[in-house]
């Protein structure tokens, strides 16, 4: 058969059903702009206006990323049902006690004191500028690859469902990547351009039902499809049982030292700014009690879907374990609608997540650079705002040519990423609850931690040995997560440097510790 | 209250290692690995917890505090 004899037997549908998602997101963008208030402070914190749902909604929609359904689907494939307690259960606990410990605090603060970013609080808890400095390249440096991650797994994934749909245009007959972030981007960017963090925080709200229901519907139909749940289970049962139980899949020390991974989410700058979008603190009260139950219903689908997948014996596409949820919707459905629609829930997931990180990284540049240099007071509020703007364009187009040219392993960065942050940790917890905590401390701890994240990660992923890229699978030092060893090496930095530095200011105490009010 | 709750947290945390189960296939209403489904249902104990928390130990005198007016020299640079 001719490439031109198989595009005819092809369908379209799933790029008309993805088209239809994303002419939807433009029209959404287009209702959240006639929200948008005209000020600054709407546009980078949704003038600390958004009530309980869209709260929650746009927290779990900008935690979870793609990672959340087809990399739930891979890993549960590669290393069996262990992967849930791993990631899933753990964020439950973790992610919610930091939203009621750091969330809620910060945002009182982040009220208080009119912070629209993550550095600004550092810089008066620290009293100190050059923190500022320190922490700003690190934090967009830790961001870049999970946006770049982001518009990778998309073009990857449209890539993979529209081979031979277009033999006339592009090579192979699929999409190529380039276009489907150059889409992406543009979407994205059209509806936060005008509405800024109040525009991403509507998007994520419908991109977050879209993934939760799609990923819903997945699960059922594959069920359907393998004879229902009991057969299915029982298929793996018989023939992948090590993926049933956790024994030399998942060692105990690994499980363990990931629990610290979680608390990444302290030291995201783009959560930073959506827990300041809160009316108020009572709005935390649904993401803090929701947020275990909604990674429930989105990974337990997932983790079933990636151990039945090798039960029924389907193989991981050219070994890319995460194109494992596509090719059992493929071989199991065939059904071009469903393949469309678990795209589309791909894509919301992806793109959830990316437009905050858009809006954080614009707001980091106008705020904690621009006008921290130069002054408030030189710039109209709708300079601010242009300013804004224009930087968050800067940041979507630096993102989309950096995706054209990928470093290898991008989808290994994702781990360290999130490591990364969480070894950030200890920094942001002792601005909130440690008086005696030093800029000193902090800035040693900060330049601690990077110089031995930076030593593993070379040993990981920059020039691994011969027998690292033999085994694969999550790097560990000594059986743990190598956060353990960043964590371990910053709290302690800051711990002992804070003890032997010059305390802060009693004003500044008084500042961030008297929390009565009158 | 709240002592019972911050306790109950650090039981979870403990439990959340569940040695337990670690080399148990048995599938729970025959499709559940029984590891999956403790862990299911480990997260909706966290949810209930979370729930309890926040009827018990909610910081309520953070909001008032957020919600007085202080010196603009203290401000960030948006507002």
């Amino acid at each position: 058969m001719t490439i031109a004899q198989a595009a005819a037997n092809v369908s379209l549908i799933p790029i008309y059903v993805i088209g239809v998602y994303l002419a939807l997101l433009l029209l959404l963008g287009v209702f959240s702009a006639r929200l948008f208030r005209g000020t600054s402070a709407d546009y980078f914190v949704a003038s600390r206006s958004i009530g309980p749902f869209l709260l929650l909604m746009s927290v779990f929609g900008t935690t979870m990323t793609a990672f959340a359904l087809v990399g739930s689907t891979g890993k549960a494939f590669e290393s069996g049902i262990g992967v849930y307690g791993l990631m899933a259960s753990s964020s439950g606990l973790v992610h919610s006690l930091v939203f009621f410990f750091i969330g809620i605090k910060l945002w009182a603060i982040g009220k208080r004191y009119n912070y629209v970013t993550q550095i600004q609080f550092f810089r008066a808890r620290f009293e100190s500028n050059a923190l500022g400095y320190l922490l700003f390249p690190i934090l967009v440096g830790l961001v870049i690859p999970y946006l770049l991650i982001g518009l990778l797994g998309a073009g990857a994934t449209v890539a993979a469902i529209s081979r031979g749909m277009f033999p006339d245009i592009f090579e192979g007959g699929s999409i190529p990547g380039w276009l489907t972030g150059l889409v992406i981007c543009s979407v994205v960017l059209f509806y936060i351009f005008f509405g800024g963090l109040r525009s991403a925080a509507w998007a994520n709200a419908f991109q977050t039902i879209v993934f939760m229901i799609t990923g819903v519907i997945a699960f059922t139909l594959i069920s359907q499809a393998l004879g229902g749940v009991t057969e299915a289970s029982s298929q793996t049962l018989a023939n992948a049982p090590d993926l049933l139980a956790r024994e030399g899949m998942i060692g105990h020390a690994q499980f363990l030292t990931y629990m610290l991974v979680p608390l990444s989410v302290g030291m995201f700058p783009h959560l930073f700014q959506h827990w300041l979008t809160a009316k108020s603190a009572k709005t935390f009260r649904l993401t803090v009690i929701a947020h275990p139950l909604f990674i429930m219903i989105v990974w337990v689908p997932c983790i079933l879907i990636g151990v039945w997948a090798m039960g029924e014996g389907i193989t991981a596409p050219r070994g890319n374990v995460n194109a494992v949820l596509g090719a059992t919707v493929g071989r199991l459905l065939h059904d071009p609608f469903m393949t469309g629609l678990l795209t589309a829930g791909i894509l919301a997931a992806i793109m959830s997540s990316l437009d905050s990180q858009f809006v954080c990284l614009g707001s980091m540049f106008t705020n904690d650079i621009v006008i921290h240099a130069t002054g408030r007071d030189r710039f109209t509020d709708r300079q601010i705002i242009m300013m804004g703007r224009m930087f968050i364009v800067f940041v979507v187009a630096i993102t989309f040519v950096f995706s054209l040219f990928p470093p290898p392993k991008i989808f290994n960065l994702a781990v360290w990423c999130f490591s990364g942050f969480a070894s950030l940790f200890p920094i942001v917890f002792a601005a909130l609850y440690w008086k005696r905590v030093t800029k000193t401390g902090a800035i040693a701890s900060i330049l601690a931690m990077t110089v031995v994240w930076f030593v593993l990660f070379y040993q990981d992923v920059i020039n691994p040995s011969a027998e690292r890229i033999a085994e694969g699978g999550d790097y560990l030092v000594w059986g743990m997560m190598p956060v353990a060893i960043t964590f371990a090496v910053s709290s302690l930095t800051l711990v002992v440097v804070s003890l032997i530095t010059k305390p802060p200011s009693e004003s500044t105490i008084e500042k961030f510790f008297d929390l009565k009010a009158g | 209250m709240s002592w019972v709750v911050w306790g109950l947290v650090i039981l979870l945390a403990i439990l959340h290692h569940d040695v337990w189960f670690w080399d148990n296939r048995t599938l729970v209403f025959g499709f559940l690995p029984i590891g999956l489904f403790y862990h299911a249902v480990f997260s909706i104990a966290c949810a209930i917890v979370w729930a309890m928390a926040v009827k018990f130990a909610w910081p309520s005198h953070l909001e008032e505090w957020a919600d007085e007016i202080v010196p603009t020299s203290d401000s960030g640079t948006a507002e």
